[in-house]
């Protein structure tokens, strides 16, 4: 069977820590990081990279629009 | 399997979403959660897939999105408050083969700009109007708007909206759907990424009657103010699905005929 491996990649710097991506993520893939940012937000990042599927889901419900959303099919 | 590594799917034949060529890399001033960034990353998206910024006027209100000309690689003019229906009246009599679009908030658009709003509506403007309803004055502190539910606190009315004194909340999407000149009027939200694509398909739609010239499309967008309700922006998403989609309930309202 096919298998979807995605990846994201976020924008720490402009990330302002709304947590919109983190509750929407259907895998808990993102949530906040304890580190902040140079403007104070705990930024969004990736925990658990290996579990994106590349939905998306994230990046469109992103208000600032940090979120990058790559997508490969493997086998 | 296993060998597959972070790099290898960061490639750009991979892309699955970035955001839009439209967009400029300037930093939203919007509070962090936001709807307006969203709206603005549809708005950019649908605008650019479409091939519209070389023909596309868009109109700035006055209120949290009075910046947009700097988010938005398109032309702009500046309305004065809740002015932005009747300048977007002018711009697209002037020049009839632009894709006219009004961006505005509540207190823009339901307050002080609101005969602008139902007269160019009932004269059937071949203009899109784009409504963000937050049911609430976010830019100057939270006061009460038209559209503040009932019960609703807000830093003018702290003991909660008093129907009985302050009148009840305005449902403007139901009164511009009753006019004649109005052929596309609907409800949306951007908190969920279903949200999101469904906004984007009424956006696309809008675009559609736009050319066909068939009159205004009016998209009112229910959306949140996490800094005037006083929450977190989750919070507020949730506040809003339990208390304004009762009220604001979402779906198309007048749909032309084909």
């Amino acid at each position: 069977m096919a298998k979807i491996k995605g990846a994201v990649v976020v924008d720490t710097e402009k990330c302002k820590g709304c947590e919109v991506c983190v509750v929407t993520c259907p895998s808990q893939t993102l949530a906040l990081a304890t580190e902040v940012n140079s403007k104070g937000y705990h930024y969004s990042y990736a925990a658990n990279p290996e579990t994106c599927t590349g939905c998306s889901n994230c990046a469109v419900v992103c208000p600032d629009g940090v979120i990058t959303v790559y997508k490969i099919k493997i086998g | 399997m296993a060998d597959i590594t972070f790099n290898d799917i960061i490639k750009p034949e991979n892309l699955t979403y970035k955001k839009s060529k439209l967009m400029t890399d300037n930093v939203m001033h919007y509070c962090p959660g936001c709807g307006h960034g969203t709206a603005h990353n549809v708005l950019a998206e649908v605008l650019e897939e479409e091939n519209l910024q070389e023909r596309t006027v868009g109109i700035t209100p006055v209120g949290c999105s009075v910046l947009m000309y700097n988010y938005i690689d398109v032309d702009f003019q500046e309305a004065a408050h809740g002015r932005a229906p009747a300048l977007a009246t002018a711009v697209k009599r002037l020049m009839p083969d632009k894709f006219v679009f009004t961006y505005q908030g509540d207190g823009d658009l339901a307050a002080i700009g609101t005969a602008e709003t139902i007269h160019t509506c009932n004269r059937g403007e071949n203009i899109l109007m784009i409504f963000i309803n937050n049911g609430i004055y976010g830019m100057t502190g939270g006061q009460m708007a038209p559209t503040t539910l009932a019960g609703m606190k807000s830093s003018t009315s702290p003991y909660g909206r008093d129907v009985s004194k302050m009148g009840s909340p305005i449902k403007m999407a139901n009164i511009v759907a009753m006019l004649p000149g109005t052929c596309y009027v609907t409800r949306q939200s951007v908190n969920t990424a279903g949200g999101v694509r469904k906004f984007k398909k009424a956006l696309k739609k809008a675009v559609q009657y736009q050319n066909e010239k068939r009159g205004t499309c009016f998209i009112e967008v229910v959306s949140n103010c996490p800094s005037g309700w006083k929450m977190t922006p989750v919070e507020s998403n949730k506040w809003m699905e339990e208390n304004m989609f009762p009220f604001y309930p979402l779906g198309d309202i007048k749909v032309p005929a084909e």
